[in-house]
């Protein structure tokens, strides 16, 4: 199980390298976004801190995560396309392996893009006194929203006719940090929004990972973003595990 | 040991209603090129597809070595490779990564030297580091076919092998489809090309209207109707033979 799976990755990993652009352009626009929101509205933007690139970053993070995780829904569904996902399955191997080699690697590609996103961070001010324990804590939020999105990609990934088809649903993931606690603070948002804005996963998650970055405390969120983690990976790991055992007869 | 490598008996499958197959029966023996011989839409992909592990069948049985694809396909994965209807290989790798990817998936003692001797047996050696989407399409379907032979797979599906491939590189994998067999594996080969199974296979079944009308060897099938008649008629090259006489590939098979 273990060097199919590795050796499933390394194939991955390799097609990433090899097209750098997967990891340029998805770090590319979240950081167009940081130097946008920064330089151009962030004198405009009442937040109530100083600091504005350190108020941005955490939905920066998200939106880069949830752009990320389309790759996956591409690579899956050339494979499917391309033949190789009927080859690897009539080969007497764990099938599973399949799946997962793709889960895994979406989570060290995005694991490399947020690296990247962070160092240009750094450099336009964004400055925290965290230790490593609430560094571990963040790692492992953003871990587990990019597994719980990378499952939900696994589903169009296998079963989208077509390779507009299999991304299409990453646009409002990539456009809900706008309606959150991401740019700006809630409360001068209209009811309606306001209520969407403040009982959506970005919101809760943006809010944990500032606790853990600016105030050194783990705060209530957390709480709330785990839920809203693991309940949707959990959601989508049930339909994508049943799609792929269905289509296979 | 059991010399039937193949086994289908009243197959079926329909989709959406529709009844692609009828009750497909046909035997195959170890070691012997099997062609299924239809039209497009007949079915045979249908076919390969059960038999390789893909599809379930709706009813009947098939057996590959003697195990039920039905109910152990894991023992079936064990014996067979599929050559599906693309050239299934990975665009981004070269030659030789696809075939050391293949080898290592397979658990194959030193998948470097499998894959330098598949490389020269499918004379791939010269591209061997080179992106396989690089290849032209002859390259590709001979990689393909080469990525299906790590293992030493008892039975090697191949659907529709040289569909979409020019005359010269059709030549170039019946070829190689010929020195296979002569190594003992047992193919199962479906085909829309009378003259691929004519070229390529020891017995042939015609898939059609959801059911196998004719099995047999082509001088069996070819005793099936009235004697041949003598007649002198001037043989004019056909526009493949001056094709491939042009481009300098004297032998047509």
């Amino acid at each position: 199980m273990k060097r199919i799976t590795g050796t499933l990755i390394g194939r991955l990993m390799r097609n990433i390298m090899r097209s750098p652009d997967t990891i340029i352009t998805v770090a590319i626009t979240p950081i167009m976004m940081m130097l946008l929101f920064v330089y151009v509205f962030g004198g405009a933007i009442e937040t109530g801190t100083d600091n504005y690139v350190n108020y941005l970053l955490p939905g920066i993070l998200l939106m880069a995560i949830a752009s990320g995780v389309a790759y996956t829904s591409v690579r899956l569904f050339t494979d499917v396309k391309s033949g190789l996902m009927a080859r690897f399955i009539t080969m007497p191997i764990k099938r599973s392996s399949v799946l997962w080699a793709h889960v895994l690697t979406s989570l060290v590609s995005n694991a490399l893009t947020i690296l990247i996103v962070i160092l240009v961070a750094l450099l336009m001010g964004f400055r925290s006194n965290a230790g490593l324990l609430d560094w571990l804590s963040v790692a492992g939020i953003l871990g587990l929203f990019t597994l719980a999105l990378t499952w939900l990609a696994v589903i169009p990934g296998l079963t989208a006719s077509s390779m507009e088809g299999a991304t299409a649903y990453s646009y409002p993931l990539v456009f809900l940090p706008f309606i959150s606690s991401a740019f700006v603070p809630t409360e001068t948002m209209p009811k309606i929004v306001r209520i969407f804005a403040e009982n959506q996963p970005v919101t809760s998650i943006v809010n944990a990972i500032r606790a853990l970055l600016y105030e050194g405390a783990v705060g209530n969120d957390i709480w709330i973003a785990l839920a809203w983690c693991i309940g949707i990976m959990g959601i989508a790991y049930f339909f994508a595990s049943k799609k792929f055992k269905r289509q296979l007869g | 040991m059991n010399q039937t490598a193949i086994s289908i008996k009243r197959l079926k499958k329909s989709f959406n209603e529709k009844e692609v197959l009828k009750g497909v029966d046909f035997e195959v023996q170890r070691g012997e090129i099997f062609a299924l011989l239809g039209s497009n839409g007949a079915g045979k992909t249908t076919v390969v597809n059960i038999l390789s592990t893909l599809m379930k069948a709706d009813d009947g049985e098939a057996l590959i070595c003697g195990i039920d694809v039905d109910r152990q396909p894991d023992g079936v994965r064990q014996s067979i490779s599929l050559t599906g209807q693309f050239a299934a290989l990975d665009g981004m790798l070269t030659g030789r990564e696809n075939l050391m990817m293949i080898a290592k998936l397979r658990g194959v003692h030193n998948p470097a030297q499998v894959a330098d001797r598949l490389l020269a047996r499918f004379s791939l050696t010269e591209a061997a580091n080179k992106r396989a989407d690089q290849y032209s399409g002859g390259m590709k379907r001979r990689l393909d076919i080469a990525m299906s032979l790590i293992g030493t797979p008892e039975v090697i599906f191949l659907d529709e092998p040289t569909t979409g491939l020019d005359p010269e590189a059709r030549i170039e994998v019946w070829n190689t489809v010929k020195e296979l067999a002569n190594g003992g594996t047992t193919i199962l080969l479906t085909t829309q090309y009378l003259e691929e199974a004519e070229q390529l296979a020891d017995r042939i079944a015609i898939l059609h209207g959801g059911v196998i009308i004719k099995t047999g060897t082509l001088q069996e099938l070819k005793e099936m109707f009235p004697k041949a008649i003598v007649e002198y008629v001037e043989k004019q090259p056909s526009l493949e033979d001056i094709f491939l006489n042009i481009i300098g590939k004297k032998e047509s098979v």
